[in-house]
């Protein structure tokens, strides 16, 4: 790819700065002094539904119930496993959840259904901030990740690599041959056909989280992908 | 404080000039940089002239031991620690009584920005490691434990930034260095947000009469406001600055 001038996709404001009529999200926006401000590093850009919205472009993840996220189980312990959602609050999945029915611990082995490095899909329960996020597996595609990749990317960039409509994601999956699933928590699976397609999958994701706040990056990303394939021929 | 300044050197020289050049209302030059550190959520590094301080910033996340954790917010936990070569003669790698002193000073600087009630039950850890001193330790680690929290994507309801007054022969200087902090009057380290027109922290060591202390003040804010601005160009450079494309 040739070294072209990159275009910012909007006004980049730092924390404190007013951010005047743009949409926003608390805490990411917030009131202080009277004025509504940005307290993130973000950019203000043109919304979809017209007018202006400031998009953060740091921030952790904070679970919310519904959302599905893919997790890494840590640690196993009595009746549950915790695990790890890229998010400052470790998640709990109790093992009746799991299995859908009661535990029975003289016939099941805890560590033999799930173990300390597996990756999970799982939906949110519950999350108040007063309790750790609890879990489920319940529920169509969620479980154990038995194949693919699983990658990370910053949470605040989840929205990017989805893209208007999901259209960035449309333009990765028809563009490599991968499925990509996104998880709200910022990791991403994905299952290619080859090694190669793979590789190029997510160094295009790598590009989308390092370049968020241009413009024109579809484009970039589509030629970025084409080439790349014809270098590699795959 | 206090004391003769060593033969040959003079802190404020006939024309007005301090011992390094600069005249009363300059700072030394300042360089900031974010994202220095691939391993930490969100690190700085900032040089007040010769006085270099390195900030990385983890967080928010769940602690090793619970006993931290507050109900409500987030626990801020600052450690300030100097390098071992960071001064002349080699300084012990424990916590000092200064270092443990400073640590609060800086913490309680950040906490009336730092918007903790998104976080309960977390902790934000910010170290503050000095690599080289010079004078203006704690002001400079202010400043790059803000830029650090700002890189670490940690809500903040502005910008903090940081600088020492001092009165050098009669005369208020801003920005002291070693030299005149320890041959100097007076010394008063200032932080604020500039954008809230809040003063986070407000030291002072030695006499300053009223009109001075006025006068100080006033000079520190207008300081802290050139800072806060630098801070502010240096966090947008980071993304109007991809150099992305050379694959």
């Amino acid at each position: 790819m040739e070294s072209e001038e990159r275009q910012l996709a909007g006004r980049i404001v730092v924390p404190g700065e007013p951010v005047d009529d743009a949409g926003g999200e608390e805490p990411y926006v917030a009131s202080v002094g009277g004025v509504r401000r940005a307290t993130v590093v973000g950019m203000i850009r043109e919304s979809e539904e017209g007018g202006r919205t400031f998009v953060k472009l740091k921030g952790v993840y904070i679970p919310e119930p519904g959302h599905v996220v893919i997790g890494l189980i840590t640690s196993v312990g009595i009746m549950n496993w915790f695990v790890d959602i890229n998010s400052p609050y470790t998640a709990v999945l109790s093992v009746q959840d799991f299995l859908g029915r009661p535990f029975n611990p003289a016939v099941d082995d805890m560590s033999a259904l799930l173990k300390v490095g597996d990756y999970i899909k799982a939906k949110v329960v519950a999350f108040d901030k007063t309790r750790s996020p609890t879990l489920t597996v319940q529920g169509e595609g969620l479980g154990r990740i038995v194949r693919g990749k699983v990658i990370e990317i910053s949470p605040a960039k989840v929205p990017r690599v989805l893209g208007r409509k999901r259209s960035m994601l449309q333009v990765l999956e028809e563009k490599t041959g991968c499925s990509i699933f996104v998880a709200r928590n910022g990791r991403i699976h994905l299952e290619c056909p080859n090694e190669d397609l793979e590789a190029i999958a997510v160094m295009a994701i790598k590009i989308i989280e390092e370049e968020a706040h241009t413009s024109g990056l579809t484009r970039r990303i589509i030629k970025f992908i084409e080439e790349e394939r014809k270098v590699r021929e795959v | 404080m206090g004391g003769k300044p060593p033969e040959g050197v003079r802190l404020i020289g006939e024309d007005g000039r301090r011992h390094d050049g600069r005249l009363p209302h300059e700072l030394r030059p300042i360089h900031m940089e974010v994202g220095v550190l691939n391993n930490a959520d969100g690190s700085a590094i900032v040089q007040y002239g010769r006085t270099r301080v390195l900030a990385a910033v983890y967080g928010p996340r769940e602690p090793h031991q619970k006993f931290p954790l507050l109900p409500d917010r987030a626990a801020l936990r600052v450690r300030y620690h100097m390098a071992p070569f960071s001064t002349e003669d080699r300084k012990s790698p424990a916590p000092s009584r200064r270092e443990i002193e400073l640590s609060k000073v800086v913490r309680e600087s950040l906490e009336p920005i730092v918007i903790a009630e998104e976080f309960p039950r977390t902790v934000i850890d910010v170290f503050l490691e000095v690599l080289q001193a010079d004078g203006g330790t704690r002001t400079a680690s202010v400043t790059a434990a803000s830029l650090a929290l700002a890189d670490a994507g940690i809500p903040m309801k502005a910008l903090v930034g940081s600088v020492a007054i001092g009165k050098v022969e009669g005369v208020l200087v801003v920005d002291v260095d070693e030299l005149e902090d320890m041959y100097g009057e007076a010394d008063m380290p200032v932080a604020a947000a500039p954008d809230l027109g809040e003063i986070t922290l407000l030291q002072l060591n030695g006499v300053l009469s009223r009109e001075e202390f006025s006068t100080a003040l006033e000079m520190a804010l207008e300081s802290i406001k050139t800072i806060v601005d630098m801070e502010k160009d240096v966090l947008r450079k980071t993304y109007t600055s991809v150099e992305g494309g050379e694959q």
